[in-house]
């Protein structure tokens, strides 16, 4: 009935038209990371091997393996995790559940955003400042990964604010009015329903933690080291300087070797976004509500 | 009776004792922005009172804090640097990223959009040394190549690499803002007659300006705030660059590569400090200001 006029048929075109050009914007953007990962895997699988992973580093950082900066990087990540993550889901209940809408939360909402956004080397002279000088601490992995902490914050608060936010109301109506108190809610119902929301926001803060050089250079993290940390207050080798350090301050590195060190980097964190990824999949298609 | 009022009382306590506990933990964001500054002022403070020279610092390139006549402490070279690239980067990645957040909201549908995301979403979790490194070892002897000039690192090295650390960041804030124009607005250009560009061109762009401002300004806040990279990319050099080839130095560069150098205490650390807090300052305003805009929208 109703003919495709020529007018029809031209719009048809030019849409069309834009659909491709900002599909091309798009690829453009794409095609970067898809390159990179295939320049890293063939320049640095020759590096790959067990005793790469598993070894100390030799002849000046020029052979051997990487394993104390795998190892300090695993130290890194979980202490500040320890230190972000009660930090920041408590944070998050207290702006979902308990804040009221004033001036107060809304200067917490601006500081959220300002502690997202101060450059990661301020972090680290904050680090210094706070940690290494005033606490004494010194460069240590203490130090180190309270800086992460407080650099990653951010994206705890606001990954578990969005699990909690989407915890429907109901759900809460419903244990107030069996006589639950507010705590016991939120520790019973809320919670447990926002966790796996909680979990992936963790990952991918692992995953940022991993990869962050400038805020642990200067407060815990050391180009080269002979041994393994065995407490919070030494200093450690990790992974991100490692690649620093062997790409720029190390003379005569076989080229394969600095590709390795970022394959293994960046594996780690896509490997973790991965999760991230799979989880909230996972938990889309799981959710009743 | 008594035991359960008793009872009551006591989850009572627990809940008033939890309360105050995430009130606190609530407030630390405040805390340690607050601290931060503090501290990092502490730092510098010394500089600042004994050997700043406001003229110099803001308006010398000469940055010679080791010099043993004449140390003189002049940021201009850096900043012009950091802006230049930061300028370029951001002519490179807005039109392709506000371009993609088109894609991304207004064509692409279910699991063409999903995939989309997660691959823009990788592009966002590659670290900082490894862009750096990639600057390094791939785009420096392409840009040899390329434009047959003696340096690869610069300029232009250090802008494309921002260019795509920021795009993901700013491709997600733009589809934010298209999300954000309600969808009664297209459905009544269409109603009208109008095209899916149309409605676009006319409609969803004007309404999602803001937005859109605002993700640039996020975009121009990570280009002064970016360390690892820059440090890798730009040739690290003190000099105002005059082509896009020209090395250059970066704010933030400059403490990294010279803070482990210095004695604690010494001018030289405390004038890094310095930097810092000026960083602190500039990233500050811009992201106070693009909030303001996104907010001054969800207002109207």
């Amino acid at each position: 009935m109703f003919e495709a006029t020529s007018i029809n048929h031209h719009n048809d075109q030019v849409q069309l038209r834009y659909k491709i050009v900002f599909g091309v914007m798009l690829v453009i953007l794409i095609i970067p990371v898809v390159a990179i990962l295939f320049t890293l895997i063939a320049k640095g699988s020759h590096a790959m091997s067990w005793p790469f992973l598993f070894d100390d580093p030799k002849d000046g950082m020029t052979a051997g393996g990487i394993f104390p900066a795998i190892f300090g990087t695993i130290w890194l990540v979980v202490v500040s995790l320890l230190a972000s993550v009660p930090l920041g889901v408590a944070a998050a209940i207290y702006l979902s559940e308990y804040a009221p809408d004033n001036l107060l939360t809304r200067l917490i909402n601006l500081a959220t955003i300002n502690l997202a956004g101060v450059p990661s080397i301020v972090h680290a002279l904050f680090g210094v400042g706070a940690f290494v000088v005033f606490f004494k601490f010194g460069t240590s992995i203490l130090a180190a990964s309270l800086t992460l902490a407080i650099m990653t914050l951010p994206v705890v608060i606001v990954s578990s604010w969005e699990s909690l936010q989407s915890v429907p109301r109901a759900f809460r109506e419903a244990c107030w009015n069996m006589g639950a108190t507010r705590w016991q809610t939120i520790w019973h119902v809320v919670l447990p329903n926002a966790f796996t929301g909680i979990l992936t926001g963790v990952i991918l803060q692992v995953s940022r933690a991993a990869g962050e050089t400038a805020p642990i250079m200067f407060t815990g993290a050391a180009m080269f080291l002979p041994f393994l940390p065995n407490s919070v207050f030494d200093q450690t080798m990790a992974l991100a300087l490692h690649l620093f350090v062997v790409a720029t301050q190390v003379p005569d590195v076989p080229e394969s070797l600095p590709f390795g060190v970022a394959l293994v980097l960046v594996g780690i964190v896509l490997l973790m976004n991965t999760v991230a990824i799979w989880i909230r999949m996972h938990l889309r298609g799981k959710k009743k509500w | 009776m008594a035991t359960a009022s008793d009872a009551r009382d006591k989850n009572w306590f627990i809940d008033k004792f939890f309360q105050s506990l995430m009130f606190v933990c609530g407030i630390s964001a405040i805390v340690f922005v607050v601290g931060i500054f503090l501290f990092v002022f502490k730092e510098g403070l010394g500089f600042i009172v004994n050997d700043l020279n406001v003229a110099e610092f803001f308006f010398s390139p000469k940055w010679r804090p080791t010099s043993l006549h004449q140390p003189t402490y002049g940021i201009l070279a850096m900043v012009a640097g950091t802006a230049a690239v930061t300028v370029l980067a951001m002519a490179i990645c807005l039109p392709f990223s506000i371009g993609a957040a088109i894609f991304i909201a207004e064509f692409a549908t279910g699991k063409t959009r999903e995939i989309l995301k997660i691959l823009i979403e990788f592009l966002a979790a590659i670290p900082s040394v490894v862009w750096g490194f990639i600057a390094l070892s791939i785009m420096n002897p392409l840009i040899i190549t390329t434009f047959e000039v003696p340096m690869g690192l610069g300029v232009l090295n250090s802008a494309l690499i921002l260019a795509l650390m920021a795009a993901p960041i700013v491709t997600s804030i733009a589809e934010d803002a298209f999300k954000a124009v309600p969808d009664t607005y297209r459905e009544a250009a269409e109603a009208l007659g109008a095209t899916r560009w149309q409605t676009i061109h006319k409609v969803v762009l004007p309404a999602a300006k803001n937005g859109l401002l605002s993700a640039g300004l996020l975009g121009v806040g990570r280009g002064f705030g970016e360390t690892m990279a820059i440090l890798m990319a730009s040739g690290h050099s003190i000099n105002i660059p005059t082509s896009v080839f020209d090395s250059f130095r970066a704010l933030t560069a400059t403490i990294a590569a010279e803070l482990g150098e210095t004695a604690v205490g010494s001018p030289h650390y405390q004038s890094l400090f310095a930097i810092g807090i000026f960083l602190f300052f500039i990233t500050f305003l811009i992201n106070m200001t693009a909030d303001f805009i996104v907010r001054g929208v969800k207002k109207g």
